[in-house]
């Protein structure tokens, strides 16, 4: 079966929690005694029935303070596909949370009110699912009931999404009208909506194309160095170290001519072990690779470069400022950086860059320049999320402060 | 070297005992994060009940380290009121794995005064923080590996892959670090450590699923056999000496299994007749309660009871 992963992004107001009850509740991914404690909390509210906003009730912590906490997982399943829905809130620390469920998902729902159509925070969430690399977002066009299932005010929303997803490069957006309360295109269709011939949310899931991230040329950083535990003894002889990782891009074959980076030594795969993604390697020739390198095709394999130039999200009270040291981590490398230059800021509300900037604050996001103690093999985020993103860590704090995608790669050739 | 085919479908009878797509990505996942954490920690442990998700768990790191061997040992938080052929089954799973065993003796704390005697029959459920935490303390543990889900209960919806501890053990759910793309960031500085749960993304069917594709061994508690119950609240409890039958109940004999494995004193049965790991994959499809739900006293107390025991630094 396979594994789809999106995230979906709106507020309470808009319907989201309820959208994600009603995905759970119609797809039967909910169990009897979770249905029954909804049941219970719903009357005990003074409500009738099931309030399915309630299903993704958060922790006591939330409740108590009327705030939502983060990002939270959910799951269900289909005959067809499974999923795993990464739901983020909208309103506090929209930036970081948006960031951290998209950089893992493969499809990003946005959900408008169709009351009240497109508004900042829609821009926001389009805005950042882009930024992320996401290929196909879906606007839940919720609570058509309350604009008497209008068709003009579903086009109207619909193609004033379409131009902002042109601005934004996005290549593919479906926009569906629905309702979560009453669950009309969600997983069955609605009678109302005799003018829409699209699919419904659920069916849409099911069919849209999955990413492969496996195409193109060999990328694998190596995670360990395996030493085989073997004997001692006449006849014995040591076998070859084994690299093993997570790949990133690729599939290794055996006799294929690779380079390891950065110390750009040549070598060729002798074997392959495990199930892709998760495999191990041996090379033809002992040389010294150790956790953090990269093991790349030869024949197209990524600049590794003391300099990135990058887009980064900002998720630390301290602002990043010209001058400030970090850890910066990539693939399985950690390095020191500093920050040498801040370019830009993106106003994620208007999708206008400011320039001259002096830091970098709480949710903002930026173009800027680090030099890194070791050269990094980095490949555009656009062409590889994996090769071409990082972490930032604060070395006092060791809290993750930032996330960065690699606009391009600078300078030196491989 | 396998490669999966994406484009494989839906599972029936003849390929859900295969490798497909979604179990193939989620024992990836789960590898990779074992290795990085074994990479980057100094000394992590890898927690270990003989529950079936904790052998999962085993098995996913004997992977993730061959052909070499898996270089931490695991621990075992010990009740004290065990079901005796789990520890049985513990014990030679460990021999056979070729890995330390440290146990955390729920007996020792209570013998040493670091927590209350609940009594011979009260729950010693909510005790095994302490012990949990002093070991982890003692052996300078840095990173302990859970087979937690985020399916199980909605404390665990919002948990992180990597999950920071700090000096008491404590979890803040509202300070927990962002976790982008597969980059995670397992640094702690001295007596903080980390929880990591690499199966955080599998559901009970994955599970079972995972164990039928691999064949692996489970304690025979999981499938169904014959047991001396009594029906308590609305759960089959085996009857032992911790758990004796109460005035007013009546023992009987009854075709059980268990879904999950815990103390004795709160894990509750299930009438099942499912007898491999395929005829109980199609009783968990059929099921409509949660495995928490169905068996496990410990989290009826409240809405919000794990949360509570999450946050004094429970699992």
């Amino acid at each position: 079966m396979e594994l789809l992963r999106f995230a979906t992004a709106g507020s309470v107001d808009d319907g989201k929690s309820t959208l994600i009850g009603r995905l759970l509740h119609d797809t039967k991914a909910l169990f009897d005694d979770v249905i029954d404690a909804v049941a219970a909390t719903t009357a005990r509210r003074g409500g009738e029935g099931l309030d399915l906003a309630l299903v993704t009730d958060g922790l006591r912590a939330e409740r108590e303070q009327g705030i939502t906490i983060d990002v939270a997982y959910r799951y269900f399943s289909t005959p067809l596909r499974s999923f795993v829905i990464a739901d983020t809130p909208g309103h506090v620390q929209y930036t970081r949370n948006m960031v951290t469920g998209a950089s893992t998902s493969d499809v990003a729902v946005i959900l408008v009110d169709a009351r009240h159509g497109l508004r900042e925070q829609s821009l926001r969430h389009a805005a950042l699912s882009a930024l992320l690399g996401i290929q196909h977002l879906v606007l839940a066009v919720n609570k058509m009931d309350l604009v008497d299932w209008s068709e003009a005010r579903f086009t109207e929303i619909r193609d004033e999404f379409a131009a902002l997803a042109e601005r934004l490069d996005v290549p593919v957006v479906t926009a569906i009208p629905l309702c979560a309360l009453d669950g009309g295109n969600v997983v069955d269709p609605s009678p109302h909506t005799p003018w829409y011939d699209g699919p419904c949310l659920l069916e849409h899931l099911e069919t849209l194309p999955l990413p492969r991230y496996d195409e193109g040329a060999l990328r694998l950083p190596v995670q360990l160095v395996i030493k085989p535990a073997v004997g001692s003894g006449a006849g014995v002889t040591a076998e070859r170290r084994w690299y093993a990782g997570s790949l990133a891009a690729g599939i290794p074959q055996v006799g294929q001519e690779i380079v390891v980076l950065p110390s750009g030594t040549h070598s060729r795969i002798a074997a392959v072990e495990g199930n892709a993604p998760a495999v191990r390697v041996q090379l033809e020739h002992e040389l010294d690779v150790s956790r953090g390198d990269v093991i790349a095709d030869a024949h197209d394999a990524p600049h590794a470069v003391p300099q990135i130039l990058a887009r980064v999200a900002w998720m630390a009270d301290k602002p990043l400022r010209a001058g400030s040291h970090v850890l910066l981590k990539h693939g399985t490398r950690t390095v020191k950086a500093v920050a040498t230059q801040l370019h830009d800021r993106l106003d994620v509300a208007t999708l206008d860059t400011h320039t001259g900037v002096d830091e970098l604050g709480l949710n903002e996001i930026g173009t800027v320049t680090f030099i890194t103690s070791l050269p990094l093999p980095i490949d555009a985020y656009a062409t590889n999320r994996t090769m071409g993103s990082f972490i930032v860590i604060d070395e006092v704090t060791n809290g993750t402060v930032g996330a960065g995608m690699v606009a391009e790669p600078v300078g030196a050739p491989a | 070297m396998t490669v999966i085919d994406q484009t494989s479908t839906e599972f029936d009878d003849a390929d859900r005992v295969g490798l497909d797509h979604r179990l193939a990505q989620l024992e990836a996942h789960a590898i990779f994060v074992i290795r990085e954490v074994a990479a980057e920690c100094e000394r992590p442990v890898l927690l270990f009940s003989g529950g079936k998700d904790s052998v999962v768990m085993l098995h996913l790191a004997k992977k993730a380290f061959e052909p070499g061997v898996i270089p931490f040992p695991v621990m075992h938080v010990d009740t004290g009121h065990n079901f005796p052929e789990v520890i049985e089954f513990r014990d030679r799973l460990v021999e056979q794995m070729g890995v330390r065993l440290v146990v955390a003796s729920v007996q020792d704390a209570i013998d040493e005064g670091r927590v209350a005697d609940p009594g011979p029959t009260g729950s010693r459920n909510r005790l095994q923080t302490q012990p949990l935490l002093y070991e982890v303390g003692r052996n300078k543990f840095d990173a302990a590996f859970g087979g937690a889900r985020r399916d199980e209960d909605k404390a665990r919806a919002k948990e992180r892959i990597l999950s920071f501890r700090d000096l008491f053990g404590q979890w803040d759910p509202k300070n927990q670090r962002p976790e982008l793309w597969r980059l995670y960031n397992p640094r702690v500085r001295a007596g903080e450590h980390l929880r990591a749960f690499p199966i955080s993304d599998w559901t009970e069917l994955d599970i079972w699923r995972y164990i039928a594709v691999n064949d692996i061994e489970l304690p025979q508690m999981y499938y169904a056999h014959q047991r001396e119950v009594v029906e308590r609240d609305g759960m089959l409890l085996a009857t032992s000496e911790v758990t004796p039958a109460l005035p007013g109940e009546t023992p009987f004999v009854e075709t059980v299994r268990y879904r999950t494995v815990g103390d004795m004193t709160c894990t509750g049965a299930v009438r099942s007749d499912a007898a491999t790991p395929l005829e109980v994959l199609t009783e968990i499809e059929q099921s409509r309660i949660t495995e928490r739900g169905a068996t496990r006293a410990d989290d009826k107390f409240s809405e919000a009871a794990m949360e509570d025991r999450k946050r004094e630094g429970y699992f």
